[in-house]
């Protein structure tokens, strides 16, 4: 009897959704406790300590949370950005540098306008310009997929190293002092072309995110765009035999992502940093992706799957300098509840049945 | 359902932030308690400090090593080293939550989080904010936002003249002949720390060998490990008979050590990597302006707006000469001029050392306060000589002197 296997693996039907966020709650769970074992048998610390840290690194303090929900609006954003794009089954692993041009943009509006047009004028040619900036880069590798059949991951790809160089060219071009490689604070006496506090400078971003998660809602789930997009993911074919003109949707929806990458690189470079650096996107473009498949593009589930990993990392670099150890601590921290939730979800796609009766006689 | 499942877990968030609003309140009564004691024998300072990278670069090592030193040797247990802080936002949001965890001076290593920390600076007129590398203090009139650089060329000058007599030595072996003495190096950009830097080390050498020349190329990055192997190798294929660099990573070393070809450092030793061509490593040990400034928060004593450490401070050292690799004498010929240099009878920028485009200097206006258009505010020779980081701490020398050619200026 030995030959047989004592388990098999098959997919599940559906799963009523309290099981499902059950099975995610306890995945949670056991990540945070493997953490706390390799915690204590590398570093010998009490995990209990670990854990308030973890969460005092994210929410500790009033300053902590505003930044925390500062950084997962601009990661939420991103992330609506690029699930229109997803959802139609298009590979857009392009937001960082449609982010990054975005900023490059908007920079370049802050520094070429600042003495030429009134301070509301220069923002409304930064609004422009970064919108206008992140829609051409989604557009160019949409066109050439929708002309020439080509391949979207690699092209979109491709377009963030350009970014990346057209941006690291201007901040020499802009830098000072000279010879320094950086463009510092931009307009910092005069504060031309940053974009208006609301109370405090942490709301801004996160009211216009937002605004950008009920409209991508509604966009997505209530629109005729949005069921265009739906079909042509599910298939090009039906989508054509439907009479849906599918290039069409593939370029609409990669200049609407495109220009929605735009536009968070302006909150990045007007409302929050002020300056621009290569580095400035810092991998959300890419983290994004992540977000927008783990909430199966659903924009309010992205609020959590954003909380999540912004939280995670926030509480994770706390706990670096807390207990003085390197940095990769806590990407090692990360990758540990990653995996357990990334994993959790091949446990919500399928069931593992144990034979008993090959239990029992083995 | 899934609707049901959000309230619930928004509801828990707005808990666990309505939790985290209790804490704060709590915190400052703790930290209250202490002070109502009142131990005059250990005043309670604590320290916070922003590094750009952690210990995996030589040049935030540099910091962080420096900054447990000084925290040590004052007895300060209470101190927090933030790594991987960006030149962004970041770095204000990392500043001001240290301040808001009761750090009362605030230390940060890299020239871009200077706009950050004035900005926090402002925000925070009761903690101390420290900026190493920065140019702006000594004319933004903030009264808790201080600089701090130290006389670095002095010490790239004593390890020029390690190469000089270095090169001498292959001179007298019949390795190539005096007017193939040509050094290389390798900078991160043309900005005037760099400048500053090649030209101080390349007169440590012509001090010592008449007939040397240089070559610079530059990376465009502090920290790019291929691009400076390449830049390395580049030189000496150029025919560079000894290299040094002015950027982070290894990879000018390394490219040395492979072609066999006599190296000095920056930042640390090199030595274990390359024991067969380092020669010596110059450095500027920050523990005593950390030394310095945190004792000044203890005693409540006002902090330079402008610092600037010297050989005499201990803030410009020379790491490890290799005895394997230096020509004889070395160490006679630094301890000599490291003497001159402190008497004052020896200075690395004096005019009759160097011309600039054949003649010889009597007068030249530096940036010294920092300008977009980088206007040209201070004359920087009186007495001979080129006065580098006395008018503010962080270098302003930025003339190309006769001698040096840059093989590109692209950044």
């Amino acid at each position: 009897m030995n030959k047989t296997m004592k388990f098999h693996i098959s997919k599940r039907a559906s799963l009523p959704w309290y099981k499902a966020w059950g099975i995610r709650a306890a995945a949670i769970l056991a990540a945070l406790l493997t953490c706390a074992v390799v915690t204590m048998l590398l570093t010998g610390e009490n995990p209990l300590n670990i854990f308030t840290t973890l969460f005092y690194g994210a929410f500790g303090t009033a300053r902590r949370s505003w930044v925390t929900i500062q950084e997962l609006a601009i990661l939420l954003g991103i992330s609506l950005a690029v699930t229109p794009a997803f959802k139609m089954r298009f590979w857009n692993i392009g937001a960082e540098g449609q982010v990054l041009i975005g900023g490059l943009a908007t920079t370049a509006c802050m520094i070429c306008l600042a003495d030429k047009l009134p301070n509301a004028g220069v923002i409304l040619c930064m609004i422009l310009a970064s919108i206008a900036a992140g829609a051409v880069w989604g557009f160019l590798p949409a066109f050439f997929k929708a002309r020439w059949n080509t391949n979207e991951t690699l092209f979109t790809l491709m377009m963030n190293y350009i970014a990346t160089q057209l941006a690291a060219y201007y901040i020499i071009v802009w830098e000072v002092p000279k010879g320094a490689g950086k463009i510092g604070i931009i307009n910092q006496s005069s504060e031309i072309g940053w974009l208006p506090r609301l109370g405090n400078q942490y709301l801004l971003s996160i009211l216009i995110v937002a605004l950008l998660t009920g409209v991508m809602y509604i966009y997505l789930n209530y629109s005729k765009h949005g069921y265009e997009i739906a079909v042509v993911g599910e298939s090009q074919r039906t989508a054509s035999y439907a009479g849906i003109k599918v290039e069409r949707v593939i370029i609409r929806t990669m200049v609407l992502s495109g220009a929605v990458c735009g536009l968070m690189g302006l909150l990045l470079v007007g409302g929050i940093n002020h300056t621009l650096t290569t580095t400035v996107v810092d991998g959300r473009g890419f983290t994004a992706v992540m977000v927008s498949w783990l909430a199966k593009f659903n924009p309010i589930a992205m609020i959590f799957t954003s909380l999540l990993l912004v939280f995670l990392s926030r509480g994770a670099s706390e706990i670096s300098s807390a207990f003085g150890l390197n940095h990769s601590f806590s990407d090692i921290l990360t990758g540990i509840i990653l995996f357990f939730i990334i994993g959790s979800e091949f446990f919500i796609t399928y069931k593992i049945s144990v034979r008993r009766s090959a239990g029992k006689e083995a | 359902m899934k609707k049901f499942l959000a309230l619930l877990l928004t509801l828990v968030m707005v808990l666990s932030l309505a939790a985290c609003g209790g804490d704060k309140a709590e915190e400052p009564a703790k930290t209250d308690e202490p002070a109502k004691t009142d131990e005059p024998a250990a005043p309670t300072v604590k320290v916070g400090f922003i590094c750009l990278h952690d210990e995996n670069s030589t040049y935030d090592l540099n910091f962080i090593n420096g900054a447990k030193a000084a925290c040590e040797k004052l007895g300060v247990t209470d101190y927090v080293i933030k790594t991987n802080v960006p030149e962004g936002q970041e770095c204000y949001d990392t500043a001001a939550e240290l301040a808001d965890d009761g750090c009362n001076i605030i230390f940060a290593d890299s020239f871009g989080h200077e706009d950050y920390m004035i900005q926090a600076a402002k925000d925070f007129p009761d903690v101390q904010f420290c900026h190493s590398t920065g140019t702006r203090a000594h004319t933004e009139g903030l009264s808790n936002y201080h600089n701090a650089f130290a006389s670095i060329y002095e010490g790239r000058y004593l390890a020029g003249i390690a190469a000089g007599m270095k090169l001498n030595e292959m001179i007298a072996d019949g390795k190539f002949t005096a007017e193939e003495a040509k050094i290389g190096y390798v900078g991160a950009y043309t900005y005037a720390e760099v400048v500053s830097g090649y030209t101080s080390f390349f007169l440590g050498a012509r001090s010592v060998c008449p007939t040397a020349t240089m070559e610079v190329t530059f990376t465009g990055s502090w920290y790019d490990e291929t691009a400076e192997k390449e830049g390395a190798q580049k030189l000496i294929n150029n025919g560079c008979k000894l290299i040094s660099q002015h950027a982070d990573s290894m990879g000018a070393p390394t490219a040395c050590e492979l072609a066999g070809v006599p190296n000095v450092s920056y930042n640390g030793s090199t030595a274990a990597a390359c024991p067969n061509t380092y020669i010596v490593s110059s450095r500027i040990d920050w523990a005593p302006y950390y030394e310095y400034a945190i004792g000044c928060v203890m005693n409540g004593e006002a902090i330079d707006a402008d610092w600037t450490g010297t050989l005499a401070t201990g803030s410009v050292v020379l790491t490890d000469l290799n005895e394997n690799v230096i020509a004889e004498g070395t160490a006679d010929a630094i301890k000599e001029a490291t003497a001159k240099l402190e008497d004052g009878s020896l200075h690395v920028f004096d005019t009759a050392a160097f011309t600039v485009g054949g003649t010889a200097l009597d007068s030249y206006q530096a940036d010294v306060d920092t300008d977009a258009n980088y206007t040209p505010d201070t004359e920087v020779i009186l007495d001979g000589y080129f006065h580098e980081s006395e008018f503010r701490s962080a270098p302003y020398f930025d003339l190309r002197i006769d001698g040096i050619t840059l093989l590109d200026e692209a950044y």
